[in-house]
């Protein structure tokens, strides 16, 4: 099943033709709105007049999250207040967070995607949706939840945590659609086996899993854990949270939903479009939206786009798990983590710069992270009381500033590697699944 | 009366404390007393060594983590219920210890390695009590 398919199904040339009317007009919006794209704009010689066709799209420079940080919290807002009913942000672990406004249309547009995301997933009004997505600041849960309505499932909007809890409401309410995190509906998957629950009990068929990166091996775990489809779905905050694209049932990549997030590939160095097949940073325009739309903003996110005509009818590109990132930004647990956030949090409890190296691994579905931090003169201490108490400091403030719990292992001094070139700060063994 | 510990950082390595003894061996540093105490991930290694100064320059310069402590060496006889003397002593006196440790040297005599934030306070009680301390020249190399 298709929800909408005169945008889902539609002829590459006027979708292009759509494509080219809304950037256009959202350039104008902006110049006309914005400072910060205004001066932006007229610094690179660049008149809304001269944006008239979607190949016009590749004059216009890029957005990048320091931009947003830089106008936090409502600069890049293109309606006043009264027109914003909802906020939306980042957990600002990199120090200001990334703010997102939405208009009412926004919403409207947010859950359309979702609900074409959804009825991907085979999701109908005949479905009661688990969201075990987080709600709040956070997209995950309150978008899929709209989307979910939208379609005119039975919502049941448990949020993230509180397992006991959910397997209950599974049994009991018969939910059909689980949506969350991958690793957390691993980790369901195997409470369900130790609460040995009657199989028979759970009606479940589908679930929708996306806000971190996962393997093709994981899927398989968590489709013979829960007896269920898992589905991909992508988003990030800064477009609009979940329902950017999202995978079909052929489960070839996920479809963008190109009449809303024009995508592009291009190199990470030189900023040139590459073409589909290619493999290169993911940059979307999100040409529709009215309180903040961006131009050509940059998720840092490695990927390839892929044009053929997929075999559920739909035309729209996809695009394929991401491979990596263009910075050095690690997600854990869903949360964003870049590893110089960490050198900033141990060269504020030290003069010197102390040498780190992040391992980053997966135990039973959940990421972990080991900072080893090498023990210098300076932080040497003859007691162990006074180096456990240093452990639990650095532990408290790697927790505070980047909101993750890591466990920190104390190693000696020469012990990581040091190279000529860029340091190796981050040992990620998740890959190697 | 103070002696001049060796403290070191150690990873719990396999090999790491031998590669450590192989360079004190190698530079003629002779060990009187040492105690390691661990944790999972690693461990502090407290040494009593005849040069202490070299010993630490020597280490530093193999990538050792080292610290100098101060610590005095409180002797007592070698015979049942005398360290217990000794240690009601000091907490009868109030003195809060840090961490110790102890080797018994030949029959009669043993030596308990103190470390505690007022050294000056213990050895005045010791004193006062006309019990015998290590002196430097007891373990120091010449």
């Amino acid at each position: 099943m298709i929800w909408n398919k005169q945008y889902e199904c539609m002829e590459r040339e006027a979708l292009q033709k759509l494509q080219g009317e809304r950037v256009k007009s959202m350039v104008k919006r902006v110049y006309d709105t914005v400072p910060f794209y205004r001066k932006k704009l007229q610094e690179e010689g660049i008149e809304p007049g001269d944006i008239n066709t979607i190949d016009d799209l590749k004059k216009l420079p890029f957005t990048t999250k320091q931009d947003l940080r830089d106008n936090y919290p409502f600069g890049l807002f293109t309606l006043p207040q009264t027109d914003i009913v909802r906020l939306h942000a980042s957990s600002g672990t990199t120090g200001k967070s990334t703010v997102v406004g939405y208009s009412h249309n926004d919403i409207q547009m947010w859950s359309e995607v979702v609900a074409r995301s959804l009825t991907m997933a085979g999701v109908t009004n005949s479905d009661i949706i688990q969201i075990a997505y987080g709600y709040g600041l956070f997209t995950g849960g309150l978008g899929l939840h709209y989307g979910a309505e939208k379609v005119g499932a039975s919502v049941i909007p448990i949020s993230g945590g509180n397992t006991k809890k959910q397997l209950q409401l599974m049994e009991d309410f018969g939910s059909t659609v689980l949506a969350c995190t991958p690793s957390y509906a691993a980790y369901l998957g195997e409470a369900l086996a130790e609460e040995k629950i009657d199989r028979r009990n759970i009606k479940l068929k589908a679930g929708v899993f996306g806000a971190e990166p996962w393997t093709e091996g994981m899927r398989a775990q968590i489709e013979q854990l829960l007896g269920i489809k898992a589905y991909d779905i992508y988003g990030l905050s800064e477009i609009i949270g979940p329902g950017v694209s999202m995978e079909c049932h052929c489960q070839k990549g996920m479809h963008v939903f190109e009449d809303h997030f024009i995508p592009e590939i291009i190199n990470p160095d030189t900023g040139v479009v590459l073409p589909y097949g290619e493999l290169g940073e993911l940059v979307f325009t999100p040409a529709t939206k009215e309180a903040m739309p961006l131009i050509r903003y940059r998720t840092r996110d490695l990927t390839r786009l892929h044009a053929e005509k997929c075999d559920c009818g739909r035309t729209l590109v996809r695009m394929e798990k991401c491979v990596g990132r263009s910075d050095d930004m690690l997600i854990i647990r869903g949360v964003n983590v870049f590893p110089s956030q960490v050198e900033a949090v141990l060269l504020e409890m030290s003069e010197t710069k102390p040498h780190y190296l992040l391992v980053v691994d997966r135990e039973n579905n959940l990421d972990t992270v080991e900072i080893q931090v090498e023990i210098n003169e300076q932080f040497f201490s003859d007691e162990v009381k006074e180096l456990e108490a240093l452990r639990q400091r650095i532990r408290a403030n790697i927790s505070s500033t980047l909101g993750i719990s890591a466990t920190i292992r104390l190693v000696e001094h020469g012990t990581i590697e040091r190279s000529m070139g860029k340091a190796q700060r981050v040992v990620d063994k998740r890959k190697l699944q | 009366m103070i002696i001049k510990q060796l403290s070191v950082f150690l990873e719990n390595r396999t090999g790491r404390l031998t590669e450590l003894t192989g360079i004190l061996a190698e530079n003629d540093i002779n060990i009187s007393a040492f105690s390691i105490a661990d944790t999972a991930d690693y461990g502090i290694l407290r040494m009593i060594v005849g040069r202490p100064e070299p010993a630490a320059e020597i280490l530093r310069k193999q990538g050792f983590a080292v610290k100098i402590t101060d610590v005095i060496g409180m002797i007592i006889p070698h015979s049942p219920g005398s360290l217990h003397k000794a240690l009601e002593l000091l907490s009868s006196n109030n003195v809060a210890i840090d961490y110790m440790y102890a080797f018994a040297s030949g029959e009669c005599k043993a030596t308990v390695v103190i470390r505690a934030e007022s050294l000056q306070k213990i050895i005045d009680v010791l004193m006062e009590h006309k019990m015998e301390l290590l002196q430097e020249g007891d373990v120091y190399q010449v």
